[in-house]
């Protein structure tokens, strides 16, 4: 069961700028691995990680195998007005989940 | 008199020259197990296409000496202002020796206010990890720090 932590101050002050943290459980199991019979384990990884505000884009990941398990990220975005953040990991196997985190600015 | 064997040599070393740069012409056919400096090499051209890869402006904050390297925290810091006009487009960060030269490229723009990203990210190895940023003058900047990796990532079996 994914599940996603998010950290997004409940306030701010217009201009401020404010950091983002973000991290979604995830195996990101590389694709370089081996069991003990031989096989590769296949790879399935969070391949991106978008983060929209009020609809616009403010930051996208793109990821490879070499980002560690339960993928953190932490961004910054200048408050500007009340909104609504929403982050999105896509991902191998059709990993597909959804976050959101509402700010409201003074 | 004296001019013509000089001359002649010059010619000789001048194709000479020619031939070697024609010779080294990389020929990959074989994917090795882990990246090479030249894979790191050909990732980052990629991104820059071509252009100059300066260094400086960025900050690259990973800690030397890695007791773990299935979570390496890092975080990239450009000095660089995020107004609308000049602005930090991109950051890449890169390695040397895991499987892949690719570790993540984080898109940025000035509604950001602060060119800077954290994650966690593995080593497989003792390496070189390069950050790269991109203006949007279309500049390139770039930081690397030497990593120390005691228990390197990617590299044991599943049970």
């Amino acid at each position: 069961m994914a599940s996603a932590l998010i950290n997004v101050p409940a306030k701010a002050k217009r201009g401020d700028i404010i950091e983002i943290k973000t991290l979604m459980s995830h195996i990101m199991e590389t694709g370089y691995r081996h069991t003990a019979s031989g096989e590769v384990v296949p790879r399935d990884i969070i391949t991106s990680f978008t983060c929209r505000f009020n609809g616009n884009e403010i930051f996208r990941a793109d990821l490879f195998p070499a980002v560690a398990a339960n993928p953190f990220f932490s961004f910054f975005t200048t408050a500007t007005e009340s909104g609504k953040f929403e982050f999105e990991w896509i991902g191998d196997k059709g990993f597909s989940e959804t976050a959101s985190a509402s700010i409201s600015v003074e | 008199m004296q001019q013509s064997p000089n001359s002649s040599r010059r010619q000789f070393l001048g194709l000479a020259g020619g031939a070697a740069v024609l010779g080294v012409v990389p020929i990959v056919t074989v994917r090795p197990a882990e990246a090479t400096p030249a894979m790191l090499a050909a990732a980052i051209r990629n991104v820059a296409g071509g252009a100059a890869v300066k260094t400086g402006k960025v900050k690259l904050d990973i800690p030397p000496l890695v007791e773990n390297g299935n979570t390496v925290p890092l975080t990239v810091s450009v000095a660089h202002p995020m107004a609308p006009e000049d602005h930090v487009v991109s950051i890449h960060l890169f390695n040397e020796k895991n499987p892949q030269p690719n570790i993540g490229n984080f898109h940025l723009g000035p509604h950001n206010g602060r060119a800077q990203v954290s994650t966690r990210i593995r080593l497989a190895d003792s390496q070189k990890v390069v950050a790269i940023a991109k203006l949007s003058d279309g500049s390139f900047w770039s930081a690397s720090v030497d990593v120390v990796v005691t228990l390197a990532a990617c590299t044991e079996e599943v049970i």
